[in-house]
């Protein structure tokens, strides 16, 4: 019953998705959405993508990591290289800078997720910076001066990869290997006890977290004519921390609302450059008051339809007892 | 009778120390297939940190731990978890977010053949695994009388229900030795009854071989068919319940010496 549901409320939001898709692109192709809005959907996609393989990170596998932007930043890089030097396709691009990042992922995760908390934090953070400044020392790069890189992220490319990036998230959260995961946020000890391998099970999910901030990355980069080091600073790895904070750890679709949410009210304060990171924080602060567990909570859109349906059966459970 | 079975499980001349702390020192213990054994001792004895050496939580500083004749030694715990060895823990450590059903899944997890690939690309043998564990899960929590919170959150369950919900957990697992950590700790008369008859149950069910850490002596005495009782890190006796209640070592142990 309830399989049969999830499936229905699946092929729903595929079709949505797609009808938006196609709205958007006869949008496009008229002429009707200028290029300002343009670009600002490319960012909401790239964000989305961003936040939903932090969450996977964060919010499924409970392992506390910044160092994103790192990630992102291989990504961009692995796929600059290979269009502009290489002259690969965009696609292969697209992929080689999602593997390379993966791979990052996996040198870093395997020794620095036996540690926790704080202190993988930490770790994380470092792992960042060290991307950041290596980058800054490879000449054939470009060094501090950045790399020229032609504009080939479209809206299609966007939208194909949020739609990947989403259904694969999706798909391994609900599965065993999700719970594993989840057992691990929940409790190291007893997931431990219970037979699962956690140490594998974290390190996959930062694997599978880079690789789609590798994806971003390549998306990220070729969305501009020129990648620099800095604009993959620690500060761009919080950007995207807040991104999943504020979406409510744990929630997929949180983190998605949250993208599309920051995204429009940072692009809407640029008119007002004096004042624009006083109201983001002031957004932020308000948000964090009123609203500590995150805009969704740990819960997810979906599971908002299926209460309606089973609060009678709730009813009758408190009746029995 | 028994001696001549092979042991399921043999502790020979276990210890681990912490700095200069000897916390558990040169304990001896065999378990045969089907028994029900009981560890006391007074608090601070070691009987935790003893089932956190059998579960490789701790790596022991001396002696060797083995099941079924397979050396245990520096296994890590999900891997002995896998080989038999199953526990609860005295503090409850269930996986709170996690609905009833989850938690027992999460057991599950080991013995899944759908990998990661065919559950994101939703291939028919992730549907078929899921579906297996599905069916499996809820007849375990029939067992457990749980069936109905099934959709619940695990912290949402009153709390005797999470106490059971987590022996049904280590279960799961699909144990032949279960360790249990203070099962009937902060239960009233009722359902402490209850649940020895519950753990009576599941071991002629399961064929089970069960080692129970308990602080309610009438309960231990009234189950176990043999006792070992710790103090300071060593085995001071271990016999069968009434050997135990007269041993004046173990009285000393709980009460005290005497003066004069």
């Amino acid at each position: 019953m309830t399989t049969i549901k999830r499936a229905k409320g699946f092929w729903l939001s595929i079709l949505l998705s797609l009808i938006f898709f196609a709205v958007v692109q006869v949008l496009i192709g008229g002429g009707s959405l200028n290029p300002f809005y343009q670009n600002t959907l490319m960012f909401i996609g790239i964000n989305i993508i961003l936040a939903a393989s932090l969450h996977l990170i964060i919010g499924i596998t409970g392992q506390f990591s910044i160092g994103h932007a790192g990630f992102l930043a291989v990504g961009a890089y692995a796929s600059a290289v290979m269009t502009m030097k290489l002259e690969m396709p965009f696609y292969a691009a697209l992929i080689v800078g999602g593997l390379a990042s993966a791979l990052a992922g996996l040198i870093i995760g395997i020794p620095s997720l036996r540690l926790k908390g704080d202190y993988l934090a930490i770790a994380t953070l470092g792992f960042g910076e060290i991307v950041r400044i290596m980058l800054l020392n490879i000449d054939y790069v470009g060094g501090a001066s950045g790399m020229q890189v032609s504009h080939l992220t479209t809206w299609p490319w966007v939208f194909a990869s949020v739609i990947v990036t989403i259904i694969v998230i999706r798909n391994f959260t609900s599965s065993t290997h999700g719970r594993a995961c989840i057992s691990i946020r929940e409790d190291e000890t007893a997931a431990d006890s219970m037979g699962i391998n956690t140490t594998y099970y974290k390190v996959v999910a930062f694997a599978i977290g880079a690789f789609f901030a590798g994806i971003a990355g390549g998306l990220y980069a070729h969305n501009f004519y020129i990648i620099q080091p800095s604009n993959f600073g620690f500060l761009k790895s919080f950007d995207i921390l807040i991104l999943v904070v504020l979406g409510g750890l744990g929630s997929l679709s949180g983190a998605v609302l949250a993208a599309i949410l920051l995204t429009v009210v940072t692009t809407f304060l640029q008119d007002y450059p004096e004042t624009r990171m006083i109201i983001y924080s002031l957004v932020l602060i308000v948000m964090m008051l009123y609203r500590p567990q995150g805009l969704m909570g740990t819960k997810e859109i979906t599971s908002m339809f299926k209460r309606k349906g089973g609060s009678s059966h709730e009813k009758n459970k408190n009746t029995a007892a | 009778m028994k001696k001549i079975k092979t042991p399921l499980l043999k502790v020979d001349s276990v210890g681990i120390q912490f700095g200069g702390l000897k916390a558990v020192s040169d304990v001896n213990v065999e378990l045969y297939p089907g028994e029900l054994i009981g560890l006391i001792g007074p608090n601070g004895a070691g009987k935790t940190t003893f089932f956190n050496l059998l579960t490789g939580v701790y790596v022991p500083t001396e002696g060797t731990i083995s099941l079924e004749g397979e050396n245990l030694r520096k296994l890590p715990p999900y891997k002995i978890t896998q080989k038999g060895i199953s526990r609860t823990f005295q503090n409850i450590r269930l996986f709170s977010e996690l609905s009833v059903i989850d938690n027992v899944k999460v057991a599950y997890h080991s013995l899944s053949k759908h990998g990661i690939l065919s559950s994101v690309f939703r291939m028919p043998i992730h549907f078929k695994g899921e579906k297996e564990m599905d069916e499996k899960a809820i007849e375990f929590l029939k067992i457990f009388n749980l069936d109905q919170y099934k959709d619940e959150k695990a912290k949402n369950l009153p709390y005797g229900k999470q106490r059971r919900l987590e022996i049904a957990r280590a279960l799961a697992a699909n144990p032949k030795l279960l360790l249990l950590d203070e099962p009937a700790a902060g239960m009233n008369p009722q359902e402490t009854h209850e649940l020895m008859n519950l753990i009576a149950l599941i071991r002629e069910k399961f064929d089970l071989t069960v080692l129970l850490i308990e602080h309610d002596m009438p309960l231990v005495m009234g189950v176990c068919e043999r006792i070992y009782v710790l103090d300071h890190g060593q085995l001071i006796a271990q016999g069968k319940p009434e050997e135990i209640r007269n041993n004046p070592k173990v009285i000393e142990a709980y009460l005290g010496e005497e003066v004069s």
